[in-house]
């Protein structure tokens, strides 16, 4: 008979005789919350970008100076995207005697494909979503502009060559866009009254806009379309170019499910662990009948590598089954929190789940269930022989190596993963060696306590070996579990506290250098403290002496930052959501025409330390020699810079100062006075910015709680295979024990302390593993403060005792149901 | 002595066994010398301890002997590795155990056909069933081991050893873990399998009355034959 078949034969009969269950259910289950993580992280994060696609209010958008070829848009009626198209120009908008420029944007219908408009029906009015556009020879008009030409809602408005009534107030356009640089209040018209305005010729300042939205995968298709065939002129923006801001939220929120999806999977890779262990030791016997019969070790190895397999291909398929129903219980409430049509969920989580399924079986199981090719055959007579070990490179470098590629495979980053996968590790070893010790002082005092106790601390310390594995895996479950409460409280709400109640919500930009400090007083005096900075706009005309225009660089993002008037600014000192990576800052002896680089974008744009940028401004050139890296907390909302320079390099070129400010209801008057009193400065409202990533927050958050019901599962499971690990011994004993006349309550105590001592010891030292854990995760991965609750290992110890207790003592409760004969006959 | 002549089916020359323990070497088996013709029952019969069940393992092929040779179906094995050992044994030697070592994950019909099953044999579940039922477990066929007693254990263990109909069955002590009427009972199935089938039987033990029904017995004392 060939390895295959005896294997499958083996396989069905051992799981007619109720074997291999907890190895199978230990792999479905990791499969399941896998795939299930995998379906719903893949789904959330789909949300989160369609969320935050507001920001170009389309998934996709082609700008061009000139006219749209149709090309673009036919292809994408073809995938079924949606379009919609903006045409915008800046034009004098009169009204009676007074006129004001205007950014006209012309829009059709459809417009926006993503988020919403927001109006009010008068000035004093309260701002409202619609999903109306204006109607031919209508106009809608932003409050500035109508307090420039003051008028209000009804007025009749001249643009070109056309009349507009003035039927509403524009409050929020989703794609209104925000910079240091001021733009002109919007007048939003319909497409169709746009040629006879007779302002948009051939020469005018004209922008047109192309948008799209629909499935990612089209959108990806009609990018790749678009893409090859861009001419002079025309770009392309998607959610990458989203602002700074947004992209640091969503980055965290999508680093918080990666990672409870991640830890969720190290949970189930530990409950296979330990089923494999307990399946490989069973079959030690009959292996060496095997050998008996005649087997030779090839044979062996081969039925083992089959079983395996075939066990791998049921549990993928239950477990990607069971992961497939767990997301669609979640997607109705999920639908309703991305506030879009979430996407189907994909075929890559169940490939996924089946290539995870084997890759633990061949990480986990393999290394375990390999070495029994050389159990001697001999064993049949003497029991005492020693089974065989696996060898240590063999079996760890192999869990290591699937744990790794799994991980790096589900989450796709390496920094995440390589922190992740290396904490584990060496939590792993660090409980290993506690167990140990603790195991051998357990040794120590047996014998002083009573009865219970003393069976229960004998029986701890004979398991020597066995035990400390216990200790390992109920102590690396309960840390992950702390791990995720940690992070899920500690860790998100730290990552709020960056986002603050009081976050400023209005940058003031355009004051003139000799109003910078009339400005800060004026505002000093109302209590609405804020720190202006200066800024240069220049452009980057070479890195290390390669124009501009002739580098490639190594991202498109990177040339679309560097290919740009950028904003510059100075400062002595550094900001503390600023935090120098590379590099030093010049804290003390500032030298003039040094630059410190923001960490990303010097990356994006090939920009190293100590490289010479030069840079144009108004005509004029400096350099500056690249003297650190820094990364930047975007999403603090406080003014900050790609690029900022040691006092003494821009002071010379023309500048105005920015700022930011929190305002409340009940300050704006102070920003009314403020304008009244300097009248060149601009007050721009990020609010919406604001609850876009205030949004990414809440999701993230809600995310983070279901994953973390997955990871209770594998939680379970774990607990099951580590009391499963040692029932057969256990079960021997008890009756053994009930044998010789021990009382029911006697076997119970005695079971009931030696798994809460297991417990408690596991869940101290996991506790000190997720504080460390949680620390590094936050300073390395999330970049955020971390003050873990000292009240961690209170809660670590009692949760061990508790669960472990409490499910040693169920496991027992079934041996003690039946009479010691019945367990005796069993062997 | 001579070489092994062809008649023998099993044969062993100088066959010593150490092991080394920490009060040093202990000689378990010391020179033993023996040849066992085709169809023929040998009683190893010896007190506890004597070094039986060593001996038993290095005839099959299951250890090696630290010093000297053996000859199974006139074949040496010393010089072989344990593959090559085991595929000498495949087929042609059946054991059966003082603790039975049935697969507990299998039925007795499916622990029946396992040495078929190993050697790829494709009618293993007819002549299974039919040796199944010549020691009286058809009612109990479906049964795990964990079901059934000691003596339906070893009858199964029995069933199993002759279903390959192997040239030479190893029975360790297979009464050692009965009582005594099951005991005999066993036995008497072993011989009269064994005399249907002409089987050259080693039987281990420490049973004078078992030691007695075989043709002939080698008794062993603290690893010499006495
Ligand atoms: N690998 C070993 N290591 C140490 N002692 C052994 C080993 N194998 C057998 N012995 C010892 O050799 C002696 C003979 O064992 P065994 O052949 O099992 O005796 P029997 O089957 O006759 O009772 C016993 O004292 C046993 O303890
Ligand atoms: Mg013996």
């Amino acid at each position: 008979m060939t390895a295959a078949g005896f294997a499958l034969r083996n396989v069905i009969r051992n799981l007619r005789a109720g074997d291999l269950w907890v190895l199978t259910a230990a792999v479905a289950v990791a499969v399941a919350a896998m795939t299930a993580v995998g379906f719903f992280t893949d789904r959330v994060s789909r949300a989160v970008d369609i969320r935050s696609a507001e920001v170009l209010a389309a998934d996709l958008v082609v700008n061009s100076k000139r006219l749209i070829t149709p090309d673009y848009q036919d292809r994408a009626r073809e995938l079924g995207l949606d379009t919609a198209s903006a045409t915008s120009f800046p034009s004098v908008v009169l009204a009676g005697d007074s006129s004001a420029l205007a950014d006209v944007e012309a829009v059709s219908a459809g417009y926006p494909l993503r988020g919403e408009l927001k109006t009010s029906v008068s000035l004093d009015d309260v701002a409202g979503v619609t999903t109306a556009l204006p109607a031919p020879g209508e106009a809608w008009a932003d409050a500035k502009l109508l307090a420039r030409l003051d008028a209000d809602v009804g007025a009749e408005i001249a643009l070109g060559s056309i009349r507009l009534r003035v039927t509403g107030v524009l409050r929020y356009r989703p794609d209104q866009g925000w910079s240091f640089v001021d733009l002109a209040p919007t007048l939003l018209i319909n497409e169709a009254d746009v040629p006879a305005t007779g302002l948009v010729l051939p020469g005018s300042r004209v922008s047109y806009r192309q948008l799209f939205a629909g499935a990612p995968d089209d959108i990806v298709t009609l990018r790749d379309f678009v893409e090859s065939r861009l001419e002079p002129g025309e770009s392309l923006r998607d959610l990458g170019d989203a602002g700074p801001e947004i992209r640091t939220a969503l980055e965290r929120a999508h680093r918080f499910l990666r990672l409870a999806a991640l830890v969720g999977s190290l949970l189930a890779a530990v409950a296979i662990a330990m089923a494999a262990r307990r399946h490989a030791s069973r079959q030690v016997e009959t292996v060496a009948l095997m050998k008996c019969f005649g087997a030779r070790q090839g044979f062996v190895l081969r039925v083992m590598m089959a079983e395996l397999a075939i066990l791998a291909a049921c549990a993928g398929l239950i477990g990607v089954l069971l992961g497939y129903l767990s997301q669609l219980g979640l997607s109705a409430l999920l639908a309703e929190l991305a506030g879009a049509d979430l996407p189907t969920p994909g075929w890559g989580p169940v490939a996924g789940g089946f290539l995870m399924a084997g890759l633990v079986m061949a990480g986990f199981a393999l290394p375990l269930l390999a070495p029994l090719k050389r159990v001697p055959p001999l064993r049949v007579l003497r029991h005492d022989l020693p089974g065989p070990r696996p060898s240590a490179l063999f079996a760890y470098g192999g869990a290591g190596a699937a744990i790794f590629a799994l991980l790096l495979w589900q989450v796709g980053d390496l920094r995440l993963t390589a922190w992740v996968a290396t904490g584990f590790l060496v939590a792993a070893g660090g409980l290993m060696v506690i167990g140990g010790a603790l195991v051998w002082l357990a040794t120590r005092i047996r014998g002083t306590a009573g009865a219970p106790w003393r069976y229960a601390v004998a029986s701890l310390a004979r398991r020597g070996g066995e035990s400390v594995v216990q200790v390992v895996a109920f102590g690396l479950g309960i840390m992950v579990l702390l791990l995720l409460t940690v992070v899920r409280n500690d860790l998100m709400d730290e990552w709020r506290a960056t986002l603050p109640e009081r976050a400023p919500n209005r940058f003031l930009i355009n004051i003139q250098p000799h109003e910078a400090e009339a400005v800060e007083s004026f505002l000093g005096e109302r209590g609405a403290e804020t720190r202006l900075v200066p800024l240069v706009r220049a452009r980057l005309s070479a890195i290390k002496d390669r124009p501009v225009a002739e580098i490639d660089f190594p991202t498109l993002r990177g040339k679309r930052l560097a290919d740009r008037e950028g904003n510059l600014s100075w400062s002595s000192t550094l900001q503390d959501d600023n935090e120098i990576v590379a590099g030093r800052w010049w804290d003390d002896d500032p030298l003039p025409g040094e630059v410190s680089v923001e960490a990303d974008f010097a990356r994006d744009a090939g920009i190293g330390l100590g490289d010479r940028l030069d840079f144009n401004v108004a005509g004029e050139t400096f350099s500056a020699e690249v003297t650190s890296l820094r990364t930047v907390q975007w999403d603090s909302f406080k003014p900050n810079f790609f690029m900022l320079f040691s006092p003494g390099t821009l002071e010379v070129y023309p500048r105005t100062h920015i700022g930011s400010l929190f305002v409340d209801d009940s300050r704006d008057q102070t920003v009314l006075e403020l304008v009244r009193r300097f009248p060149s400065v601009t007050v721009i409202d990020i609010e919406a910015v604001i609850g876009q990533v205030r949004r990414v927050m809440d999701q993230a958050a809600i995310a983070v709680q279901y994953v973390f019901l997955f990871a209770i599962a594998a939680g379970i499971v774990v607990l099951l295979a580590v009391v499963e690990s040692g029932r057969d011994e256990r079960l021997f004993e008890s009756a053994l024990l009930r044998a010789m006349g021990a009382k029911r309550r006697q076997i119970l105590a005695s079971t009931a302390i030696e798994f809460g001592l297991l417990g408690a010891l596991s869940g101290l030292l996991a506790a000190g593993g997720a504080l460390a854990a949680g620390w590094l995760l936050a300073d390395r991965v999330f970049r955020l403060e971390f003050n873990g609750s000292p009240w961690l290992w209170a809660t670590g110890t009692l949760a061990g005792l508790i669960v472990v207790g409490v499910s040693g003592l169920l496991a027992t409760r079934r041996v003690l149901d039946q009479p010691p004969m019945a367990v005796l006959r069993r062997f | 002595m001579d070489a092994p002549t062809a008649a023998s089916v099993l044969a062993a020359r100088n066959l010593t066994r150490k092991v080394s323990s920490p009060e040093g070497t202990l000689t378990i088996l010391d020179d033993i010398d023996l040849d066992i013709g085709r169809g023929e029952s040998v009683a190893v019969i010896g007190p506890s301890g004597a070094g039986k069940s060593t001996l038993l393992a290095l005839l099959a092929g299951l250890d090696s002997p630290s010093e000297g040779e053996v000859w199974l179906d006139g074949q040496a094995l010393t010089g072989l590795d344990e593959d090559g050992r085991a595929a000498l044994r495949a087929g042609r030697v059946g054991f059966v155990f003082q603790s039975f070592h049935l697969v507990p994950s299998l039925t007795a019909l499916e622990n029946v056909m396992l040495p078929l099953e190993l050697a790829g044999q494709s009618e293993a579940r007819a002549a299974a069933e039919s040796v199944l039922d010549r020691v009286g477990l058809t009612p109990r066929r479906r049964h795990y081991p964990r079901q059934l007693s000691g003596g339906e254990r070893q009858r199964v263990a029995i069933a199993r050893a002759f279903v390959g109909q192997p040239l030479v069955l190893f029975a360790d002590e297979p009464t050692g873990n009965l009582d005594a009427e099951t005991g005999s009972r066993v036995a008497d199935l072993l011989f009269s399998l064994n005399d249907e089938s002409g089987t050259t039987l080693v039987l281990v033990t420490h049973e004078e009355r078992l030691a007695d029904r075989c043709d002939r017995a080698l008794r062993l004392r603290s690893g010499r034959l006495v």
